[in-house]
């Protein structure tokens, strides 16, 4: 018995290996799920992209559940994107917070005016250095921030009507009840 | 999202969003060439997030040169090779790292090639010891005749071969 | 109306592909003589189909017909004609057609060249090989259609990827693909050897030249690939282990073992399951790496356009090529003979232990290769599998291979002992470990413990393969005999000698440039000059030429040894006008000693330039041991015994017959 099956090994080998890249097709390989979540918003303080005198910083963000999402006026899906989040803080009381990543101050202000500002405040990051904190790489990239101020969820990608009402929604509300 | 869908998105940003930054690492002088090899060697070892499959040094996007020029900073405040490392994974996670620390999530990549070099191991071993005492038990004689002269003739043909 | 010829080809080709599968297979079985002998006309029509076809691609890239999908994507008026039939392979769809091409151009070269072989034997070849291109077809068909045409027509073509519009990389893909097409000769003789349940001399023998062809194609292959990385990418390394890279190193490696394999069966009859299985394998990860590059379950570095739809197919495929064939050995292979008794030191012993190291090697470069995806998918997190890790595991094993690769040819087939071996190779490995000592003395080494290694490897090589030499022509009368030797006939041994010297020269430019290499990047003003390993560069400032369809910075350097100019190097930065992005052309001037590297950065303010200037002493060592390596394979097919076409002597008429009965297919015999 032992002789025959030894010569199954290799066909029961690639079986395993087929497996792994049936699922491998249903995933990207390049979606890196964040470290920071479960973690507290990392400590930064940026100037506000309208009034560059003030500052935003993670305190702002503390007692209530907020959005944290890095746009930028060079990033394509970030211009598809907004819309979404304009019609998102409309219909929805969760305040919003932009953050600026590596951007044109005078063009980003534009933007703003041209196409709607959603944000409650917009965080100018020039360098790009708190972004890096936040690991982020790529816009546009959403932050779901609970009311202590830890990183509960994010969503490298643009929103979509779809995203918000499946994933984020039901969050922000299970959120809403934590203490 | 579909993934169709989201890597349209990273191809937009990768092709046309990002500027194209100074990709050589001539902005990072170092006085003790010691500290520039290290440097060099540790920005090859950390995986650019944003690229398809590049390292640090020699990525050309932008997000690139902004890790190097932190990874630059650190080595220049004296942080340890360590140190930096750490920072990056509490941003990124172990993606970043072409070498893969040794921690229980990755005994399978570091001690699963030993175990399979052991089955080789076995194998080999087995099959001499087979070989050895094995008489020629499934070559009936008229087979062993047939390889035999085919075995012949082919050395007619082409002399001694060593 | 030449795409829609060409399309039309393709239809015609995959209902001959069809034909080429079903008949002759059916016919060995139930002994229809008339289908049997329909598989060689038949594969000579699916490849003419296959050539008009690619004739008709190429056509319409030559002539800039941009109605046609894949060439407004992949070229532009302005590309030089070279590269327009270069850009033909320079995509997804048009790939493929060139491994459909390659494919029906095997089964061609079958059908010409095997008149000695039975013709059932022919006739399972060929058929697997028309099942293999049913695949290839269909998926073309249904998800991949070269031909397909855009309207409104694009005025301009969106222009070939500035990194494939370099002579080397227009030869690269044409190489690997007649490697890994090549392998699926060997696949389907093992196929066609286990349908019949027959697996003896005679098969390793036909089985052997061609899988060594295929190999040399594959060698080359991958050191062109090599070699271009190295120049057009701009970083100056080699070797990345990026996922396409593994791609073509995992069959070159099961197709090495395969080689050594068939050696040993066809001489001594001995491990016969485990060659069919090797020959399985070859083709497999031929297969699996087109899987991996097309799919998108890894992130490489030249990944084609991915398409779930795509990866979904090629995997449907996969399972139906690999998982089949490999049923059909877990089912057939019970049964064949283990055969070829030898003993515990024997050559026979040596080249299992290679096979296996061999096989280990490949198996764990696809594990490094697929561990991202399986921590992934087990969800275990995102985790990078980079060169560190295939650097360190290549390193652990790679000595072993070579240490028997020096004592193996020292042993006699059959039995040996340890007496004898040694006796044979106690010089070698004193004089390897004494050069190896050297290099390890702090004055060469610089405190590098790989370059010991790597040192009294190569010359643990060379000394053994010298004594076997020696040995050899002891009875032979030096020179004179080596000639006549060369001459008269059994090269095999001299391309095996060849080969083997070409993993020396490998590992010896591999260890000398990754450890002795400099590389500097720099910022530079033009009129200053800047002294690596004491070779001073003068930068004499940047101009602009323009190119067919790009514009180019030109640098203008002069390198000084001393007081004397050794070299002009104008590196480029090139920016193509339809694809944004910046492309370097780096200049290197090339030495058997040392490569001096220079590339272009980015211009600084006030005139100033950021450059790489690297120095890598023996690099072309690395690409020079590919290319022994090639050479040692022709040598060893152009041996008596593997000419394809040849007089038939009395001798060589004993041994077909000997053959054609040792292979008859016994199920048809007692029909």
């Amino acid at each position: 018995m032992g002789r025959s099956l030894k010569f199954l090994i290799p066909l029961l080998l690639f079986g395993g290996i087929a497996l792994f890249l049936y699922k491998g097709l249903s995933m990207d390989p390049r979606a890196i799920p964040s470290p920071l979540i479960g973690k507290p918003v990392p400590e930064f303080s940026l100037p506000r992209l309208d009034a560059p005198g003030e500052k935003v910083t993670r305190k702002d963000l503390l007692g209530k559940v907020s959005l944290l999402n890095v746009w930028a006026t060079w990033c394509v899906s970030c211009r598809a994107e907004h819309g979404v989040l304009v019609d998102f803080a409309r219909t929805h009381k969760i305040p919003v917070y932009g953050l600026d990543w590596k951007d044109d101050e005078a063009g980003a202000q534009a933007w703003l005016e041209r196409l709607g500002n959603p944000y409650v405040a917009v965080a100018f990051d020039k360098i790009g250095r708190t972004a890096i904190d936040l690991g982020v790489y790529g816009a546009p990239e959403t932050f779901v921030i609970d009311k202590k101020g830890t990183i509960r969820h994010k969503i490298a990608g643009p929103l979509s009507p779809q995203l918000i009402e499946d994933e984020l929604l039901p969050l922000i509300n299970k959120l809403n009840q934590e203490g | 999202m579909s993934k169709q869908f989201a890597s349209l998105v990273f191809l937009w940003l990768i092709a046309t969003a990002l500027p194209v930054a100074a990709y050589t690492l001539a902005d990072f002088p170092f006085d003790d060439p010691k500290k520039e090899q290290e440097f060099r060697e540790l920005t090859g070892k950390l995986r650019c997030l944003v690229c398809q499959n590049e390292s640090l040094a020699a990525s050309d996007a932008d997000l690139a040169e902004d890790l190097r020029r932190e990874v630059y900073d650190m080595m220049k405040a004296g942080r340890s090779k360590e140190e930096i490392i750490k920072f990056l994974v509490q941003r990124y996670g172990d993606f970043v790292l072409y070498d893969p620390p040794l921690k229980p999530s990755t005994y399978l990549i570091w001690f699963g090639p030993g175990v399979l070099l052991l089955i080789g191991a076995f194998v080999v071993i087995r099959t001499l010891k087979q070989k050895k005492s094995a008489r020629e038990k499934t070559l009936s004689a008229e087979e062993q005749q047939r390889v035999e002269a085919l075995l012949n003739t082919a050395s007619e043909t082409q002399g001694t071969d060593k | 109306m030449i795409p829609e010829i060409g399309h039309l080809a393709l239809i015609l080709a995959l209902s001959l592909a069809i034909t080429q599968a079903i008949f002759p297979l059916v016919g060995t079985f139930t002994n229809t003589r008339s289908w049997v002998a329909m598989a060689r006309p038949v594969a000579w029509g699916h490849f003419l189909f296959l050539a008009i076809a690619f004739g008709c691609l190429i056509q319409s890239f030559l002539t800039d017909d941009f109605s046609v999908l894949y060439v407004a994507t992949n070229s532009n008026s302005h590309l030089p004609n070279l590269y327009k039939v270069a850009a033909v392979w320079g995509a997804h769809e048009g790939s493929l057609l060139l491994w459909a091409f390659l494919l029906g151009g095997w089964a061609a070269a079958i059908a010409l060249f095997s008149r000695g072989l039975p013709a059932h034997v022919v006739a399972r070849v060929l058929s697997v090989m028309g099942m293999i291109s049913i695949g290839f077809l269909l998926f073309m068909l249904i998800t991949s259609n070269p031909f397909e045409r855009i309207f409104p027509v694009p005025a301009e073509g969106r222009d070939l990827n500035p990194l494939l519009q370099d002579p080397g990389l227009a030869m690269h893909p044409p190489m690997l693909y007649m490697g890994y097409v090549g392998f699926s000769v060997a696949f389907s003789f093992s196929i066609a050897a286990l349908m019949g349940g027959k697996l003896d001399a005679a098969w390793a023998r036909w089985s052997r030249p061609w899988t060594i062809i295929a190999w040399i194609f594959l060698s080359l292959g991958i050191t062109l690939g090599s070699w271009w990385a190295y120049y057009e990418l701009g970083w100056g390394g080699w070797w990345f282990w990026d996922p396409v890279e593994n791609a073509s190193f995992m069959p070159w490696l099961a197709g090495t073992a395969l080689m050594h394999s068939l050696a040993v069966t066809e001489k001594r009859g001995a491990f016969k399951s485990w060659t069919v299985l090797l020959a399985l394998f070859a083709f497999s990860l031929s297969l699996l790496g087109t899987f991996l590059v097309r799919s998108g379950v890894l992130t490489s570095v030249h990944a084609f356009a991915t398409d779930p739809a795509r990866g979904v197919f090629i995997l449907i495929f996969l399972c139906l090529v690999i998982g089949g064939s490999l049923m059909l050995y877990a089912w057939r292979a019970p049964s064949i003979s283990s055969g070829g008794r030898f003993d515990f030191v024997s050559r026979e012993s040596f080249l299992l232990i290679n096979n296996l190291l061999l096989s280990v090697l490949a198996a764990l470069i696809l594990f490094g290769t697929l561990a991202p995806l399986i921590y992934d998918a087990m969800g275990w997190g995102k985790i990078s599998v980079g060169f560190p890790w295939f650097n360190t595991m290549f390193e652990m094993i790679a000595p072993f291979l070579v240490l028997a690769m020096g004592i193996g040819p020292m042993a006699r087939w059959k039995h040996d002992d340890f007496a004898h071996l040694f006796r044979q190779v106690r010089v070698a490995l004193v004089i390897s470990l004494i050069a190896g000592g050297v290099a390890l003395l702090p004055m060469f080494s610089h405190g590098k413990m790989l370059v010991g290694l790597g040192v009294t490897l190569t010359v643990w090589l060379i000394a053994t393969h010298l004594k076997n030499l020696q040995e050899r022509l002891k009875h032979k009368h030096g020179l004179k005999g080596l000639l006549r030797d060369l001459a008269g006939g059994s090269r095999s041994y001299y391309g095996m000698w060849l080969a083997h010297l070409g993993v020396a020269s490998f590992i010896i430019g591999a260890t000398v440039v990754s450890n002795y290499g400099i590389e500097k990047d720099i910022r530079m003003t033009p009129g200053s000059d800047v002294t690596i390993a004491g070779y001073r560069f003068v930068f004499d400032g940047v101009s602009k030429t323009p190119g067919p369809n790009y514009t180019a910075y030109r640098g203008h350097f002069r390198v000084f040894d001393g007081a004397n100019q050794v070299a002009v190097l104008e590196p480029e930065k090139r920016h193509y006008q339809m694809q944004g992005r910046p492309m370097t052309e780096a200049a290197i001037d090339p030495s058997l000693l040392r490569d001096l590297y220079v590339s272009l950065g980015e211009p600084i303010d006030g005139g100033d330039w950021s450059l790489r200037v690297y120095y890598k002493p023996f690099v072309r060592w690395i690409w020079l041991g590919g290319i022994l390596m090639a050479l040692g394979g022709l040598l060893s097919i152009s041996d008596r015994r593997y000419r394809i076409v040849r007089k038939l002597s009395k001798s060589e008429a004993a041994t077909r017959k000997a053959g054609t009965n040792a292979t008859g297919n016994p199920a048809t015999e007692t029909a």
